[in-house]
């Protein structure tokens, strides 16, 4: 009984969860462009138009551009920092992740307008790459979390092994550490990736005029009432999202990721 | 290995490029960001420099006063919501099989992750005449005809507690696993009922966590912006929205950034609170 109980929370936790996918994707397969549930006819055109119709397919290439560069150079902020703070002992240096770490626990709203009042008055505001300097800054936080992680599990006596053996910083750095923290190299590419994907506000605020972005498409197209490609564009990326973590899940320990260390001996 | 302090100029090398990435366009962006609430605005350009605190005394106003209590409001019930309904959830996934869990988090990670923008769109379908919730309700008798259940606040309400449910689950997670099962199994063994041991074991345990949770929830709310647009009435617009459509739309950056500053120490001392709760519960 009290397992019945407790399967039934976690599958209304789940439905609650799913029903608005549940019905997104429904209304994604409509065959005319009416919002209609349970969906009239059967069609994917409408995913088909996410890369038939130059507007979608744009926005859609933006994003993923976007994303790509801006987790990229977010990971390029965070793994020297990480490095550094991990091999040195200097105390001081935890301000830098503390500044890391703090565009991310504020409201998003303070980053966008943070990034706004800077790129106007230097005079960028509008220009493209300045989306991906704001998201990386933004979403470093992702990065320097699981690295700091990954670097707290390396045993430090391999690292010692090797600087007996007469190898130096750089060499210790790419023949030791760098395949130990692979894992969490890639999965806070992908963390930040994903949700620079999804980000709005921030690209709103700095390139939301010159530039679309998937969600800066959708929210556009929903102030002029309704287009099946919203649907199909949602399932699209609750997919790409889907498998990205899937992934993630796959080649890495996700529960530790998470921050579940005490559970590495349960299976 | 033992860390060493850094001895050359050298050593320093790994956080030039970190360091001034980190300078240059989060503390300088901010500190402009700062300095701008205290400009006059420009109606030809942003700003003009000054130093004057009209921005801050805009705050004083009655519709200020509204927004900022709204904002509050909704914040504290969607940070509550989610605890509620969280708690429970994540202690049930902390004791299922491992590979249960991973597929949990797997989903929990992916609805975390939508774009603002998809979650409302999302739910504006479902709370819509022609392909929502109420068609089903008419589908089984229990209502006469579809009917729109947007823009209210109910379903502002619902839409931010579907945003911030993930993230309360994946905050309680590493607490919950961490949690020693032997204490629920000695009140198993002294005769409580799971739910029993679960309020007067589980919880009180777990009390700083939760309470450590219920702000960090209530930041995260606090940071929505697109759902109150999407699905609420002007009224419930929240702090967020107010900021964005000051520096966007009235093109009155001073006023959006003393209303960011504002916000900035409200969260600030909300995640000192966070931390002192913290605290308490390593101490005890």
């Amino acid at each position: 009984m009290t397992t019945f109980l407790q399967r039934l929370y976690l599958g209304l936790v789940g439905l609650f969860l799913s029903l608005p996918l549940i019905v997104v994707a429904g209304v994604s397969v409509n065959e005319k462009q009416t919002l209609a549930f349970p969906p009239q006819g059967f069609s994917l055109s409408w995913y088909g138009e996410i890369f038939t119709n130059p507007e979608w397919r744009n926005a859609l290439l933006a994003s993923i551009t976007l994303a790509a560069v801006s987790a990229a150079l977010a990971l390029a902020i965070a793994l020297p920092l990480s490095w550094f703070l991990w091999r040195r002992h200097a105390p001081w240096a935890n301000i830098f992740q503390l500044l890391g770490i703090a565009p991310f626990t504020l409201p998003p709203v303070i980053t966008a307008l943070g990034m706004l009042t800077f790129w106007a008055t230097t005079g960028f505001y509008g220009q493209p790459w300045t989306a991906a300097i704001s998201h990386a800054i933004f979403f470093v936080t992702l990065p320097l979390v699981t690295l700091s992680l990954g670097f707290s599990s390396i045993d430090r006596s391999l690292v010692e092994a090797a600087a007996t053996m007469g190898a130096d910083d750089r060499r210790i750095f790419r023949t030791v550490v760098l395949p130990l923290i692979l894992p969490y190299l890639v999965s806070g590419y992908a963390f930040a990736f994903v949700l620079s994907l999804n980000e709005y506000i921030v690209a709103y605020m700095t390139v939301g005029f010159t530039m679309e972005t998937l969600p800066i498409k959708i929210f556009n197209a929903l102030r002029y009432g309704y287009t099946p490609t919203m649907a199909s564009v949602t399932i699209l990326f609750v997919a790409i999202a889907t498998l990205i973590f899937g992934l993630v899940a796959r080649f890495g320990d996700l529960p530790k990721l998470l921050g579940a260390m005490a559970n590495t001996d349960k299976h | 290995m033992r860390r060493e302090a850094p001895q050359r100029l050298a050593d320093y090398g790994p956080l030039l490029f970190p360091a001034g990435m980190l300078i240059v366009f989060f503390v300088i962006p901010f500190a402009t960001m700062i300095a701008v609430s205290f400009f006059q605005r420009d109606p030809a350009g942003f700003y003009s420099t000054a130093f004057v605190f009209d921005n801050y005394a805009r705050f004083l106003s009655l519709f200020f006063g509204k927004v900022l209590g709204f904002s509050l409001f909704l914040a504290v019930t969607v940070a509550i919501c989610c605890v509620v309904i969280a708690v429970p959830f994540t202690y049930l996934l902390s004791r299922a099989r491992r590979r249960t869990q991973v597929l949990w988090l797997v989903a929990l990670l992916s609805v975390l992750s939508l774009s603002e923008v998809i979650i409302g769109f999302a739910w504006s379908t479902l709370f819509s005449r022609t392909a929502g919730i109420t068609n089903l309700l008419v589908a089984i008798g229990l209502m006469s005809e579809p009917v729109a259940l947007n823009p209210s606040f109910g379903a502002v309400l619902t839409a931010m507690v579907y945003q911030a449910l993930p993230y309360t689950v994946l905050v309680l997670y590493p607490a919950l696993v961490r949690l020693d099962p032997t204490l629920t199994e000695a009140a198993r063994t002294l005769g409580a009922s799971p739910v029993k041991s679960f309020f007067t074991v589980v919880v009180p345990a777990l009390r700083n966590t939760i309470v450590a949770t219920l702000i960090m929830v209530f930041i995260f709310a606090l940071g929505s912006y697109l759902l109150p647009q999407i699905l609420g009435r002007p009224q419930h617009w929240t702090l967020s929205v107010l900021i964005t459509d000051q520096a966007i739309y009235q093109s009155n950056m001073p006023f959006a950034s003393a209303m960011a500053v504002f916000l900035v120490l409200v969260t600030l001392g909300l995640v000192a609170l966070t931390l002192i709760a913290g605290r308490k519960g390593e101490a005890a």
